[in-house]
């Protein structure tokens, strides 16, 4: 048997509720410290506890972090789907599995481990209930020794958990020896090992929502409503520990910052929209059916040009659909969102670095372009746990966008809220409060003219429309360009966003190994930026690598380049499951053949 | 200006209030309402209100949703900022902008519609979390824009001019307020002036949310024979629970009656809210009296009218939230971007994992 050292997936089946949270984050972790890029994904049911959930964690010492197809460790703890579970582990891999779990027989080349788990567990813990919970860090122990994992970083990351809980440090501390002992003493030696490296140094583990809710917090958000909903209520969650902790002051408890849990997301997104048109950094987050919800209200705020951050994590539709699973497919709909003519800004983030860094940026878009703008994550991104480089702290100042004050207006002999003067399709505004005659003005959703006064006059409400047109265009300069890789002799290229990133980067290495050599272009944001056009134009094919049904993506940029649009393919996954590398390899190579026959 | 230009009142004879503005600097565009419609009586009433009470323009923001009653803001208060939402969602904005700033005084014009039909969600939450804001429902039973329709305040009985009769409980948006410790609710109508100045501006010093709710004949859909809410109708059994007098907190007046024909109420601001016994003595304290008052109304066909209710301590919401004393809405990037030591902080709990 081939050994595979730092190139293997762990997949880990317990039942939801059982706390094995911190078992595996003990184990990646580990890894982690050892120098090997990780990454962990959740993949969890509807369910507070009792129904399956598993969590996998990808060891590749590439950097190569998108789910891989097929897992090659598995640690089957839940009765409910071992045989399942077991039934999928293919040739080579290593399965660990509780004693009188139900098991099926497997072919020879899949090593099974059988570990008494329960009886290894209980004279270390008399309480039946927190047994339960214990057992989970048995299976670290036996993992640990079978992978080579190093004993002492397992205790520094238990530690660094636990540390402020001795009692249960030193349970846990016990149960994963007992693990290690007895994994030492009875199982021969597993095909995949840990080995040294230093490619984590001074990197970070961290989710895409936790992320995103730093980026809020150091780009000064003032006002977040929400209302709770996954995959994005651990944004909103994170954001206000980080605010409570960091924007509070110490001795007075007094806050710079407001969150509201809202009634419902109508309400979430009606807040955002009267704080920011008050002068305040309001956001919301949410997800697909909270942003059927905010549809009427993000209209207005395009209409009336109030600035607005709203966070999409997405989750798979439609309705309700599966809501703990990943897609992207509310691209077309944000893109349109509200009924008449309507047009909004998208931000795509591809890593929990982009969640970051449009934390922040997305406010100064939304306040200079005086528009809603959407940040669309997706659970994969958002719930799940990525490597990153260490965020950087901000560099410029923040931008407030056009807004006179009263110093200002003093110097005007009129003030015309929609006046386009500076011939970006963006006029000024106002806050409520400023102390001068000539401030206040009239916010509406209805038909206005230049000074925000009622008007149903024809001409006026085409001006207004092409204008906020115009404003799209400056918002195409705005927003973040994409990211290109050009490889060169390449004439076949990949578009992709959000969280197909990493499964792309993968492919792309593997379809080089097989000859296939591939240009790249991952879209950060809509409109699409000039550059998007000349990559286009300078392959002769694009594959357009998406997670939904349709091919939104491709959609949008045949309505955008329909001259272009003969070169599109479409790549497609949408099972709920995060994209992986395989997939996009395969429907390339089926595409290439096609290509081929056709010729 | 950037807004409408007043038309011009004959009335105004220059007069000037404590701050030194005269009643016109409170005006706003000609109203495109039915003539005689109630709401632009209402109208006047807050601008006289608004105007007697010294409040400076600049420092009010004016929202409503959507229905006649929520294009009267364009008609009162040209200089103040106002927002036209969408339909039935103004408390969320309302709450945004109290808590956005907390210097504004927020005045919010709605109808019985936009309240009590597709807003009635929204309306309920608001007066929970009692947002700081006087929340005036211009309430004729029907919807004026759509031509007609019955809303969720019609009275059992009540005639539509299609000849279709209401058969549905109406919601009665007072002892629903009531009901959840909203700290100021009131009923008036829009013909009486003299009972609905002194209402709204003491609302109007009151620092939670303070209900309003106006029976405003709709002239034009619901003023016939048969309608409950018809002028005729409302002024026969309007049944006021008390004379009102507004005495503001930079005003030293004693009243002078004799005992135990008034009560008064001292509001969180100092000013004071005098009553006058017109039949029994009605305690505005007592919320169990009050929406026994307003049942017993509505069993004997009366609009029970006054402050219905009343309880100045309530703490509005921005306590609620511990804000900062600086608007939300002014911070400086220093107070809103915590220093680079922090995100230190947080990159090296991330590297190890320790929470």
């Amino acid at each position: 048997m081939k050994a595979s050292n730092n190139d293997f997936s762990i997949h880990v089946a317990t039942v939801n509720g059982s706390g094995s949270q911190t078992a595996n984050t003990t184990l990646m972790r580990s890894i982690f410290q050892m120098g090997v890029p990780v990454s962990g994904k959740n993949l969890f049911p509807s369910n507070i506890a009792g129904l399956p959930t598993w969590f996998t964690i990808r060891v590749n010492e590439s950097g190569y972090v998108a789910r891989k197809r097929r897992n090659d460790v598995l640690v089957a703890m839940n009765p409910e789907t071992s045989v399942a579970d077991i039934s999928a582990m293919g040739s080579g891999s290593i399965v660990v599995v509780s004693e009188g779990v139900p098991a099926p027989k497997i072919p020879e080349d899949r090593t099974v481990y059988k570990v008494p788990f329960d009886k290894l567990v209980q004279p270390l813990v008399p309480d039946a209930k927190l047994r339960k919970l214990v057992v989970n860090m048995v299976y670290v122990g036996v993992v640990s020794h079978l992978l080579g994992i190093d004993f002492e970083e397992v205790d520094r990351s238990l530690t660094a958990q636990l540390g402020r809980k001795p009692k249960a440090l030193d349970m846990n501390r016990a149960a994963v020896k007992v693990g290690a002992e007895y994994a030492a003493q009875n199982l021969k030696p597993a095909p995949f090992r840990v080995e040294r490296r230093s490619q984590t140094e001074g990197k970070i583990l961290i989710e895409g929502n936790q992320a995103a809710a730093l980026g809020a917090m150091f780009g000064g958000v003032t006002f977040l409503s929400w209302y709770p909903i996954t995959p994005s209520s651990s944004l909103a969650e994170s954001l206000q520990a980080y605010l409570d902790r960091y924007r509070r002051d110490p001795k007075t408890g007094e806050a710079t910052f407001a969150v509201v849990q809202a009634e419902d997301e109508i309400a979430a997104i009606g807040m955002v929209l009267g704080a920011s048109w008050t002068g305040a950094r309001a956001m919301t987050t949410t997800s697909g059916p909270g942003l059927s919800l905010m549809t009427e209200f993000t209209g207005f705020a395009y209409y009336a040009e109030v600035p607005a951050v709203i966070w999409d994590i997405q989750r798979v539709g439609p309705s309700t659909g599966l809501p703990t699973r990943t897609s992207q497919a509310d691209l077309l709909s944000v893109a349109f969102l509200s009924h008449g003519d309507t047009k909004h800004v998208i931000l795509l983030p591809a890593t929990v670095e982009d969640c970051y860094t449009f934390g922040m940026n997305a406010f100064d878009l939304a306040e200079r372009l005086q528009a809603p703008v959407f940040v669309l994550s997706d659970l994969d991104i958002g719930m799940n746990v990525w490597m990153s480089e260490p965020f950087r702290y901000p560099d410029k100042p923040w931008d407030r966008g056009k807004v006179l004050g009263q110093k200002e207006l003093a110097k005007l002999s009129k003030f015309e809220r929609y006046r386009d003067l500076d011939g970006d399709g963006i006029p000024y505004r106002t806050l409520p409060g400023t102390d001068h005659p000539l401030a206040g003005y009239f916010t509406r959703g209805s038909g206005h003219d230049e000074r925000a006064f009622y008007t149903e006059d024809p001409e006026t409400y085409k001006r207004v429309m092409d204008r906020l047109a115009a404003k799209y265009e400056t918002a195409r300069t705005l927003v973040p360009p994409p990211v290109i890789e050009r490889t060169k002799g390449a004439e076949i290229g990949i578009l992709g966003f959000g969280s197909s990133h990493w499964a792309i980067v993968e492919a792309r290495d593997q379809l080089a190994g097989e000859g296939l050599s591939t240009s790249y272009l991952l879209l950060k944001a809509l409109p699409f930026t000039k550059d998007v056009k000349s990559f286009l134009e300078s392959m002769k094919l694009v594959y357009v690598v998406e997670q939904n049904r349709d091919a939104q993506m491709k959609a949008l940029l045949t309505m955008e380049y329909p001259e272009l649009a003969t070169k599109l393919r479409s790549i497609l996954h949408y099972d709920g499951l995060p994209i992986d590398a395989q997939s996009v390899v395969d429907q390339v190579k089926e595409r290439e053949r096609e290509e081929v026959l056709s010729r | 200006m950037t807004t409408e230009n007043a038309t011009p009142d004959p009335s105004a004879n220059g007069n000037k209030n404590r701050i030194g503005l005269t009643v016109a600097d409170y005006r706003g565009a000609k109203s495109t309402l039915c003539p005689g419609c109630g709401h632009d009586a209402i109208t006047g009433s807050i601008i006289q209100a608004a105007f007697e009470a010294g409040i400076e323009p600049h420092r009010v923001a004016k929202l409503s949703g959507i229905g006649c009653s929520s294009k009267t803001p364009a008609y009162f208060l040209s200089r103040s900022h106002g927002f036209n939402a969408v339909h039935g969602r103004m408390p969320s904005i309302a709450t945004g902008v109290s808590v956005a700033n907390r210097s504004l005084t927020l005045l919010g014009v709605s109808g019985d519609g936009d309240t009590a039909s597709i807003g009635l969600g929204q309306f309920l939450h608001l007066v929970r979390r009692n947002v700081p804001l006087l929340y005036i429902v211009e309430n004729n039973g029907v919807y004026g824009l759509t031509k007609g329709q019955f809303s969720a305040t019609a009275d059992v009985g009540s005639k539509a001019k299609s000849g279709r009769v209401n058969e549905l409980m109406p919601i009665d948006v007072c002892a629903l307020a009531i009901e959840l410790g909203c700290g100021f609710v009131a009923r008036s109508f829009s013909g009486d002036p003299k009972q609905l100045r002194p209402i709204l501006k003491a609302a109007l010093s009151h620092r939670g949310t303070a209900v309003v709710d106006v029976i405003s004949p709709c002239v034009t859909f619901n003023n016939h024979e048969g309608s409950t809410k018809s002028y005729l109708n409302v002024k026969e059994h309007d049944a006021p629970l008390h004379d009102i007098f507004f005495i503001p907190r930079y005003e030293n007046i004693e009243v002078d009656y004799a005992p135990g024909e008034t009560r008064e109420v001292t509001l969180h601001d100092g000013s004071r809210i005098t009553l006058k016994k017109l039949g029994e003595d009605y305690d505005p304290g007592d919320a169990l009296r009050a929406l026994s008052t307003i049942h017993h109304g509505r069993q004997e066909d009366k609009f029970v009218t006054g402050l219905l209710y009343v309880d100045p301590e309530k703490e509005p919401f921005e306590q609620d939230l511990k804000l900062v004393e600086t608007p939300l809405a002014s911070l400086p990037l220093e107070q809103v971007r915590p220093p680079v030591e922090v995100l230190e902080e947080v990159m090296a709990s991330l590297m190890t994992g320790k929470s």
